[in-house]
């Protein structure tokens, strides 16, 4: 590879670095970006210099159906739909990754490939194939079009690890013996088939981990390839992706006080969940109107979203009521869980897209001080993040998950569909406290009519 | 490959990794779904790999495996920097008129 070529991947380097640190804040967020785009296309215009490139046509095709479907995406996907944007483009990544490793196992020769490169190249067909298929199985369950309920079978976890052994051993003798052609596709074969069966047990609830993974994998294999070809641009970019990725999936599963382990393999909310609500009491219904009042006259408000927000599109309605009750001079905040929805940050895209100011949406340690001082909780469609169980009883299933102490509120109000239990299937005490009034109904109808009912009161 | 091509490869690992952590922990939670379709996008540079492959002429193979490949690398990186864009065009510290209201008060 020539000098210029180089130089080009250098400046991507460090600009994609400076892309990364702009979004430390919402102010320098988007120069950042344009740091970022800058750097990919100086990459990729210096690549086309490249002396092996000697044809163009379908590189110019696969550029242009990609820009399309990637554009339409992205103008017209509805900000409720990002997880699964999100889960489609990991899987479109480890994609990538994988064909350009299969690809250049089968360009060389066996004999032509070290040791190091090999290992590279089955990384890369290993953590792609995984990710492709968990992507879209991840992407299929958040699309509802299997249930997102954990799917689990007898003996699910021994036959899944016998898989990933049996993978694992296939990678390490390829190292050694890289000239094994028909193990090397059975290998990424059964990654694809692993992918499958990873997701699979996991329920809709753990998704934010199990979007934050799937990132880290692709990243990961993105930088594989780097090493099998060379190339430094892609072993920064993808390590950047994968450690992201990584941090995130940490962050998750901290907010869940659950490990990785458990999450892949605990097939949470299955079948758990037996107590029942006979011995808590029994919930109190309120009417519109007279939680409209409720709200006319507080001084502060906190709505707690949840992802049946999200599913009820009911974000722009939050607002509205917000806007009236901040007319007549109540404070609103939002408080925002890190799990709450089904990707890392699913809440605030949601309610800036609905032009909530970020200087009123506050984080789990920032918001739950607050409490106390607050006149009524408005929890909108979210449920385990908000279970005082979690914190008050050891025995819960979620026991140790940090909450939003919405129940030291001096009243709560919790907007849900119906009478049923969360995603997790474990009951909830704070729907049974005296501070605490059930509004049944969608979500985006009881805002809007909240909001008519605030500006008569 | 070289040994020495292998260690600075290792090297420009090590050190991406330590970067990573430094510069990702400081990315605010509420920012954390741009920071996946951005790091998405970024990762989409895999697109140069896919490039070579596509067009290099190894084999009518490569060539497929390529054009599939730059298909979806473009998706995600077209894609991932247009919706991060769209997300944070979004995040606004005050909303449309209060903005004004809030400039007229820094003024007087």
């Amino acid at each position: 590879m020539g000098l210029p070529i180089e130089l080009t991947y250098l400046a991507a380097s460090i600009l994609f670095i400076l892309g990364l640190k702009g979004l430390s804040h919402p102010e320098s967020a988007r120069r950042g970006m344009i740091f970022a785009e800058i750097g990919m296309l100086l990459a990729i215009v210096g690549t086309l210099l490249h002396r092996e490139i000697v044809s163009y046509e379908w590189i110019i095709a696969g550029l242009i159906i990609g820009s399309l479907i990637g554009g339409a995406m992205s103008i017209w996907v509805p900000m409720t739909a990002m997880p699964q944007r999100t889960a489609l483009s990991h899987a479109f990544g480890a994609l990538a990754a994988s064909l350009v490793g299969v690809s250049e196992y089968y360009r060389h020769g066996a004999g032509e490939l070290g040791t190091f490169k090999m290992t590279a190249l089955s990384l890369e067909v290993l953590l792609g194939g995984i990710t492709v298929t968990g992507s879209l199985m991840a992407f299929i369950k958040l699309q509802d079009w299997i249930r997102g309920t954990p799917i689990t079978y007898r003996g699910q976890n021994v036959f899944n690890m016998t898989l990933l052994a049996l993978t694992v051993g296939m990678f390490v003798y390829l190292i050694f013996d890289p000239s094994a052609h028909a193990l090397f596709y059975a290998m990424a074969g059964l990654a694809f088939v692993f992918g499958v069966l990873l997701v699979l047990p996991i329920g809709a609830a753990d998704m934010p981990v199990v979007m934050s993974l799937m990132n880290s994998y692709a990243g990961l294999a993105a930088a594989a390839t780097g090493f099998a070809i060379s190339n430094n641009v892609l072993i920064i970019a993808g390590t950047l992706d994968g450690f992201s990725g990584f941090i995130l999936s940490i962050l998750m599963c901290r907010a869940m006080n659950r490990s990785i382990t458990n999450v892949l393999f605990g097939a949470f909310g299955a079948e758990t969940a037996t107590a029942e609500s006979g011995t808590l009491g029994a919930m109190r219904e309120v009417k519109a109107e007279d939680m409209a009042v409720q709200l006319a006259y507080a001084g502060q408000v906190v709505f707690v979203p949840g992802y049946g927000m999200a599913t009820a599109q009911a974000q722009h309605a939050v607002r509205e009521l917000a806007n009236i009750l901040e007319a007549r001079g109540v404070t609103v905040k939002y408080a925002i869980h890190p799990v709450a929805g089904r990707m890392p940050g699913h809440m605030n895209v949601l309610l800036a897209e609905a032009n909530v100011p970020y200087s009123s949406l506050y984080d789990l340690e920032q918001i739950n001080g607050e409490f106390p001082a607050t006149d009524v909780a408005v929890v909108i469609g979210a449920n385990d993040v908000v279970n005082p169980d979690a914190r008050d009883n050891p025995k819960s299933p979620i026991a140790g998950m940090p909450i939003l102490n919405v129940d030291r509120a001096r009243s709560v109000v919790v907007l849900k569909r119906g009478k049923g239990k969360g995603f997790a299937g474990i009951e909830n005490p704070l729907f049974f406290k005296p501070n605490c009034g059930m509004l049944y109904g969608d979500a985006k109808t009881s805002l809007i009519k909240l909001a008519g009912e605030v500006q008569n009161a | 490959m070289s040994t020495e091509v292998i260690i600075a490869g290792l090297y420009v690992f090590a050190l991406a990794a330590f970067l990573g952590y430094q510069v990702i922990s400081r990315v605010p939670p509420l920012l954390h779904t741009p920071l996946m379709s951005a790091t998405n996008a970024i990762s989409g540079i895999s697109l140069v790999g896919s490039l070579v492959t596509a067009g290099a002429n190894y084999s009518t193979l490569s060539t497929v495996l390529g054009f599939i490949a730059v298909t979806a690398s473009t998706i995600n990186v077209v894609g991932g920097f247009m919706i991060t864009d769209r997300m944070l065009r979004m995040f606004k510290r005050q909303p449309g008129p209060k903005k004004d209201s809030t400039e007229e008060q820094k003024r007087a």
